[in-house]
């Protein structure tokens, strides 16, 4: 197990149990839990907070012979959910997000290798390959992005990232990435801002792709 | 109605899990909650009677938890139908060392409403295990029983807006930026405090042995 030190703040927890956090965001909050066993306590808590609520909630009548229909589906076969488990680098939720397959990696340029795994209204997720010793130029936010680390580190102003940590970089942080020495830095990144960079860019413009 | 004392187990089939030693650490004559006893039977039993006393104690009481959250009482039925259901099929991923029933269902049911309002698969987190070093054992059923029953009684306890409030988070209709701008989540600081003196609890137990 990884030794954690950058942790998904509590209120995101709190908003992952409740389900109100972006599929892209709770992307990498299922990921980090999937390391840390601190935010999974902390995730127990909110779980057991919204369990009391539960339980003193205000009850509702229900149709007539709904438990009826409940009782006689109890022997139907359930249709099998697709199960995805850890492999690799990658923890359940990214393998979830690559069905089960290896990443499809597109060169961005200079090294940087890219892998969009969702892109909805709520914002995207990718993984991202930066070789060691590569910066991540221009590097600037629009909206909240949160950065886990799936393999190797990288460090900026802020400290040094590894396996595990989430950095949560939003406007005004103005950091310049740095993968460390050693593995290449594979991360997985989920912004709430639009795609502002792809596959498709011209090459000259490369350099000045945002992250 | 059932009631399982520790004092005198009914049986190793009910109380899977539960270490021998770790069930004469708490013979104090406290039991575990209807709610997880009904649990039990359905997950080590398949038992339908015990099912069936679970739905009429839990469907409704979900049923408006879930149209608290403004779902239409057809909507709320239906995801109802469908936690019930779950249950049933998921009962032996439920282990009452880890989450009390109400906190392992209140996740269930905010996974199949989101999955069923969104049609996204929600990412769940791998499975870490027991920390390694601190054995199972039915003091951590009872600690997390007991945080259930503190954090019901500080609900009971809240101002009606702050009630409001803290239903509308765990139920989903406040972002994370709200719920942290927001002061009115007495329960963080409840919870955390128990759930940091339950981890310190199992510490020095284990440091007795
Ligand atoms: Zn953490």
């Amino acid at each position: 197990m990884p030794a954690i030190t950058h942790h998904i703040p509590d209120a995101m927890i709190a908003a992952y149990a409740a389900g109100s956090l972006p599929h892209a965001f709770a992307m990498v909050v299922a990921s980090h839990l999937s390391y840390c066993r601190d935010c999974q306590a902390a995730l127990g808590a909110h779980q057991s907070a919204g369990g009391a609520l539960l339980e003193t909630a205000q009850s509702e009548e229900l149709s007539p012979g709904m438990k009826a229909s409940v009782m006689a589906m109890l022997d139907e076969p359930a249709m099998p959910e697709p199960v995805y488990d850890a492999r690799g680098i990658y923890p359940g939720p990214v393998m979830q997000a690559l069905k089960g397959g290896a990443p499809r990696w597109r060169t961005l340029g200079m090294g940087v290798k890219q892998n969009i795994l969702y892109e909805g209204d709520g914002g995207s997720a990718r993984l991202l390959y930066i070789p060691a010793g590569q910066a991540v130029p221009d590097h600037s936010h629009n909206g909240l992005e949160l950065t886990l680390v799936l393999q190797g580190s990288f460090s900026d102003e802020t400290g040094r990232f590894g396996v595990g940590d989430v950095e949560i970089g939003d406007e005004d942080l103005e950091h310049t990435p740095v993968a460390d020495a050693g593995d290449p830095c594979i991360c997985l990144a989920a912004t709430d801002a639009p795609l502002r960079f792809n596959a498709l860019m011209p090459r000259l413009l490369q350099p000045l792709f945002r992250i | 109605m059932v009631t399982v004392n520790l004092d005198s187990p009914p049986g190793r089939e009910t109380l899977r899990g539960i270490s021998p030693r770790g069930t004469a650490a708490v013979s104090n004559g406290k039991a575990f909650s209807q709610l997880t006893i009904w649990m039990l039977a359905v997950r080590d039993q398949r038992d339908r009677a015990a099912f069936s006393a679970l739905f009429d104690h839990l469907a409704p009481r979900l049923k408006g938890f879930v149209i608290r959250s403004g779902a239409s009482s057809a909507l709320a039925e239906e995801i109802v139908q469908d936690v019930m259901l779950t249950i049933w099929r998921k009962a032996s991923q439920f282990d009452p060392h880890r989450a009390q029933a109400s906190a392992w269902i209140y996740q269930i049911a905010r996974n199949r409403h989101i999955d069923i309002v969104r049609k996204e698969h929600r990412p769940v987190p791998d499975e870490l295990g027991e920390d390694p070093g601190l054995e199972p054992d039915a003091s951590q059923i009872l600690g997390l029983e007991q945080e259930a029953e503190q954090l019901k009684l500080a609900i009971q306890q809240l101002q009606p807006d702050q009630k409001e409030m803290i239903e509308k988070a765990y139920l989903g209709e406040l972002t994370h930026q709200e719920i942290s701008s927001r002061t009115g989540l007495p329960l963080g600081t409840v919870k955390s405090r128990i759930r940091l003196g339950l981890g310190r609890l199992r510490k020095e137990l284990k440091g007795l042995r």
